[in-house]
């Protein structure tokens, strides 16, 4: 991992009228780096995702991603992320090659290059037979799959992945992590959300969000000596046990 | 006789082409807390439709205290409490008014069912004229489960309803469920998280439509084939790169701050002094740490799934 910085906040802060959903957080976060953003529900994630990704303009406070500012530059910050979530990635009524196409060409990416990259992200995920059916008929491990593969098929700086693996069997979720340890090796970060505490453990280092602040940001072990746990489960608890606004 | 009993059920989608449940056999005795533990499309919602009687099964038979899911469907109705894994009640009602809508359907009151209810909607009263629509997860989930209890059911199926909630939440909504479990209502809940099933007393894994194996967690534990090691260095990634080469690791996955281990010798002392001295020796880990360790859930699963 270099310093390079991929992603650099300071006071970022979004109100909706009185509510203040994300409230004045700043961090840092590092090319190559398998960044977990952990929060309780109604912790401000989304919001704070949304403005990362260059979707919801900051009420104030600054931010470069993949060095483009936050205000100005949200189209050049579009082309240099991938996003993917659990409950939007692919067209399930189109195929494996026609969602590959659409993403790639959405991406900006050459007919030349999508051609190549097509037959390449084919082959690495094995899915040549299935390549002309529709996404829809795919178990659902296999989409995941293949949303975080079209996800960096323009080589993006950094790749948003929000809840990428829920309800995914335990063998698959852990396939996903290993394309996911490959992408950061090749120098994607990795800015993730999940619910499932050991794979908060995967990360390199975790930011934890509370009522729209970020209460903790640390590497998975120093977090636990931190709050005395002995897991990452025990750590979140301890932090979002105190939430106000799970209320809401 | 058990509450419920199924029995060769079966259940296909599109002409047959997507099999959804596969001769699926099982029962939950009264009273009992029942975990169907599996991941998204195992067939675990197909099964509570069956039971709900909202879906008819191709073939098989099944009974929910003693009434057939095709024939007594109206009997059955009348005394089950569903909560769906898709958020299901009136987004534009308010909170009293979704309860109060759900207990006039049943022929009941708030009043008259208020002491089965009252831990859970003390949490949700201040906020009773909001509009369901309008609530957090955590919140829609406790009054889902309100909804489905305000009837005084004899049985409660509840599909996933831990799925997408936090940590805290989910701590809680297993607290309230062992509280209703004093009451004796018989509880059916599936969720596709392998940590909750110790929580159960007794879970059927359920994977592609079929029951790979129904005991108390305790048991499932036990069955475990091999001898299971917990290792971990400074660098996991690698580490698992190395252990899935070296020649006599049976199985290896990553499991948070560990990689859990099994060796395809059953001399498991000789196997793991020699993998000690491999990755130590010839790969240069200098903070190797392995343990001797129980199998998860999560690790029963996985080796059923293989």
């Amino acid at each position: 991992m270099t310093a390079e910085k991929v992603i650099s906040t300071d006071r970022l802060t979004k109100k909706f009228g009185d509510f203040v959903a994300a409230d004045e957080i700043s961090f840092d976060v590092y090319k190559g780096e398998i960044f977990g953003f952990l929060g309780a529900n109604g912790a401000g994630k989304t919001t704070a995702i949304r403005m990362l990704c260059g979707l919801s303009t900051p009420s104030y406070g600054e931010a470069t991603i993949a060095g483009f500012d936050i205000y100005k530059e949200t189209e050049k910050i579009k082309k240099n992320i991938g996003y993917m979530s659990q409950k939007f990635s692919l067209y399930e009524d189109l195929t494996v090659l026609e969602n590959i196409k659409f993403f790639g060409g959405i991406y900006g990416l050459s007919d030349k290059e999508l051609k190549s990259k097509s037959n390449q992200l084919i082959e690495t995920l094995g899915m040549s037979v299935e390549a002309k059916k529709l996404v829809g008929s795919l178990p659902l491990g296999w989409k995941q799959k293949l949303a975080f593969s079209v996800a960096i098929i323009h080589d993006p700086k950094i790749v948003f992945l929000d809840e990428p693996t829920g309800g995914v069997d335990p063998v698959t979720r852990r396939q996903f992590w290993d394309l996911i340890y490959k992408a950061s090796s090749q120098g994607i970060t990795i800015f993730v959300t999940t619910h499932y505490m050991d794979e908060a453990e995967y990360c390199h280092r975790i930011s934890m969000m509370v009522d729209g602040k970020i209460k903790a940001l640390d590497t998975p072990t120093n977090l636990k000596d931190q709050y005395h746990a002995n897991s990452m489960d025990d750590v979140f608890y301890e932090l979002a046990r105190g939430a106000k606004r799970k209320a809401d | 006789m058990p509450e419920v009993i199924l029995e060769n059920i079966s259940k296909s989608y599109q002409d047959g082409k997507v099999k959804a449940v596969k001769n699926v056999s099982f029962s939950v005795e009264k009273g009992e807390l029942f975990g169907l533990i599996g991941p998204d499309g195992a067939g675990k919602t197909s099964l509570f439709r069956v039971l709900t009687t909202l879906l008819t099964p191709d073939s098989g038979i099944a009974t929910v205290f003693g009434c057939d899911v095709v024939k007594d469907y109206k009997s059955i109705r009348q005394h089950v409490g569903y909560m769906p894994g898709k958020f299901s009640l009136y987004q534009d009602l308010t909170v009293e008014e979704n309860l109060n809508f759900f207990a006039t359907v049943f022929g009941t009151t708030i009043q008259e069912n208020y002491d089965l209810i009252k831990d859970i909607y003390v949490q949700l009263e201040p906020f009773k004229n909001r509009r369901a629509g309008k609530l957090s997860g955590g919140m829609k989930q406790k009054l889902a489960l309100c909804c489905a209890l305000i009837h005084r059911p004899k049985i409660l199926f509840l599909d996933e309803p831990t799925t997408g909630v936090d940590t805290v939440s989910r701590k809680e909504f297993w607290e309230m469920l062992q509280r209703l479990k004093k009451q004796e209502i018989t509880i059916l809940v599936s969720t596709p998280y392998m940590d909750e099933a110790t929580l159960c007393e007794r879970i059927a894994l359920i994977q592609e439509g079929e029951i790979m194996s129904i005991n108390t967690p305790q048991g499932i534990i036990e069955e475990y084939p091999k001898k299971l090691f917990s290792i971990k260095s400074s660098n996991m990634i690698q580490l698992l790169d190395d252990l899935r080469k070296y020649d006599s690791i049976d199985s290896c996955n990553a499991f948070g701050e560990y990689h859990h281990i099994s060796f395809k010798s059953e001399n498991t002392e000789l196997a793991k002094s020699e993998l000690t001295t491999y990755l130590k020796r010839d790969r240069d880990y200098k903070d190797l740490v392995i343990n001797d360790i129980n199998p998860t859930i999560e690790d029963c699963f996985i080796n059923l799934m293989n």
